[in-house]
């Protein structure tokens, strides 16, 4: 479980994130949403300690991560995957090499331990005989599949996602979501996704948190969502012609 | 009148929001900037998390730092020894000169300044953008965030090794160039027939001191932390694209270029004298 209390982020002056408190439970994929701008990655980094927050505290279980020294942080640092919006997987090393990158620094495996794990990890997010090629061989989804198996190679507590369906085709996009999903309860995680995407919303919205221009204005799960009262809310949800046909179809 | 925009100072009043605030700015910014630079080499000379991944990674810098470099080393060095010795050969034409002075002059001009000041500073434009684009790419890409997550020191890892390949090779490229410095100078002033192989290998034996190949290698190394330190910070601290990225190649080179020459004048006094 993360827990973040009262959290307050600016840049050059500038408040990003104002007051934000929530909990994220174990176990669930939660949703942190809202349009481009609004502060959601700036939110995540904080949660992950890559940007340093003004005020606030940022729980794991029940240690106060953002006061802990660069041994604590790293600690915990090993207990989290991560999957950037843009893969980010490191371009000088081949698939196989990418998704060995932590076992390689952070245990002492054999090396047949680490490539049955690797194999394993792979495997898992559905990709085959990739294991020689570089990331810029592979396509998009690919190269958010590994990003995935590398995020989990160490069986993480906890996994961040930072807007994993951007610039994939729906059906990718869904295949992608079902997959976190999945390793969220398989390996008993506390995932934490940022989206824009509705369908996501949709798909996998256990608990969700909206936020605009810095606050967090609503709280639920993707049955509330469609229901809300909350005016910004309904216009990011209903914001295409389909769903607002929709809407008006269900009144 | 507002209190907080002024100041007493020897009982006049003077707006501090006008006195002189972008050379100010500039002056704060210099500052931030030298601070970063060495929290930043803090953090690249703490306790490695795994030495052995590191020995990988500095085993590949060598190829890629130093082997690399071999080439185009060799290449300006060979055609540097051959100019030297032909200027020389025709700035020395009065028969009062000895013709051997052909050949020391270009030893000695290969091995105090050419081998390796100017080698450090076709280097810094070579290795210094290579570093500054790579580390920088890795930045905008968010690979180095990627390392910081998996709890990773990613300074050390991504410029630790970049500093021990290039201490350790950089002296050998320049005992390179040295050699192939003299053989171009020995090769242009033969063939040009400004001085016989007799008179050349005779120069270049001619008064030497060791002490001179001891000064060109610490400058060397000196100038070897020089390119890859300032080139991985600017590489490091890179934000937005692609254009900042170029722009940081950019600077890497120009800042490196300008330090190699002020440290060149300092290392001389100080090494020399």
């Amino acid at each position: 479980m993360i827990r973040v209390i009262n959290l307050n982020k600016s840049f050059n002056g500038k408040a990003v994130l104002e007051n934000i408190s929530v909990t994220f439970e174990t176990g669930k994929t939660n949703l942190i949403i809202g349009r481009s701008g609004s502060g959601k990655t700036v939110l995540l980094k904080s949660i992950v300690g890559l940007h340093e927050i003004e005020s606030g505290e940022i729980w794991y279980e029940d240690t106060l991560f953002n006061t802990l020294d660069f041994k604590g942080k790293k600690m915990i640092r090993t207990e989290m995957g991560m999957l950037f919006q843009g893969s980010a997987l490191f371009d000088s090393l081949t698939v196989e090499q990418n998704v060995m990158f932590p076992l390689d620094m952070f245990t002492d495996q054999t090396s047949e331990e680490k490539i049955e794990r690797v194999n394993f990890c792979l495997n898992r997010v559905n990709i085959i005989n990739a294991n020689n090629l570089f990331p810029s061989e592979l396509s998009g989804g690919m190269k958010k599949r590994v990003a995935i198996a590398r995020a989990i190679a160490l069986n993480p507590k906890y996994l961040f996602c930072d807007e994993p369906n951007s610039g994939l085709d729906p059906i990718t996009a869904i295949l992608i979501d079902a997959l976190i999903k999945e390793l969220t309860e398989e390996y008993s995680m506390t995932t934490i996704v940022n989206t824009h995407d509705m369908n996501s919303v949709m798909e996998i919205g256990e608990k969700i948190i909206f936020i605009s221009d810095g606050v967090k204005c609503w709280e639920g799960n993707k049955n509330d969502i469609l229901n809300s009262d909350c005016e910004i809310l309904n216009d990011f949800v209903f914001a295409n012609s389909l769903a607002k046909k929709l809407r008006s179809a269900n009144k | 009148m507002h209190i907080g925009s002024k100041n007493l100072i020897n009982g006049n009043t003077i707006n501090i929001s006008n006195f002189k605030a972008p050379k100010n700015k500039r002056m704060i910014k210099f500052l931030t900037q030298f601070g970063l630079y060495f929290l930043l080499l803090k953090k690249v000379f703490s306790k490695p998390e795994k030495p052995s991944l590191y020995f990988k990674q500095t085993m590949s810098e060598f190829v890629n730092l130093g082997l690399n470099s071999i080439g185009i080393i060799a290449i300006i060095c060979f055609f540097m020894g051959a100019v030297i010795t032909l200027q020389t050969a025709y700035n020395t034409e009065n028969p009062i000169y000895p013709k051997y002075l052909i050949g020391l002059g270009c030893r000695d001009s290969m091995i105090l300044e050419f081998s390796s000041t100017i080698a450090a500073l076709i280097l810094a434009g070579k290795v210094g953008s290579n570093i500054a684009a790579e580390i920088g790419t890795m930045r905008v890409t968010e690979q180095i965030d990627a390392l910081e997550i998996m709890g990773v020191n990613s300074a050390s890892y991504l410029i630790l090794p970049k500093i021990i390949a290039t201490l350790l090779f950089n002296p050998i490229l320049t005992l390179i160039g040295i050699i192939v410095g003299i053989f171009g100078g020995w090769i242009a002033g033969t063939f040009a027939g400004v001085i016989t192989s007799e008179n050349f290998i005779y120069g270049i034996q001619y008064a030497f001191i060791p002490y001179y190949i001891v000064y060109s290698l610490i400058k060397t190394v000196f100038f070897a932390f020089i390119i890859t330190t300032v080139s991985s910070f600017q590489g490091y601290y890179v934000a937005g694209g692609s254009l900042e990225v170029g722009r940081a190649s950019t600077k890497a080179v120009v800042y490196s270029s300008v330090l190699i020459l002020l440290f060149n004048v300092i290392l001389t006094q100080i090494l020399l004298s």
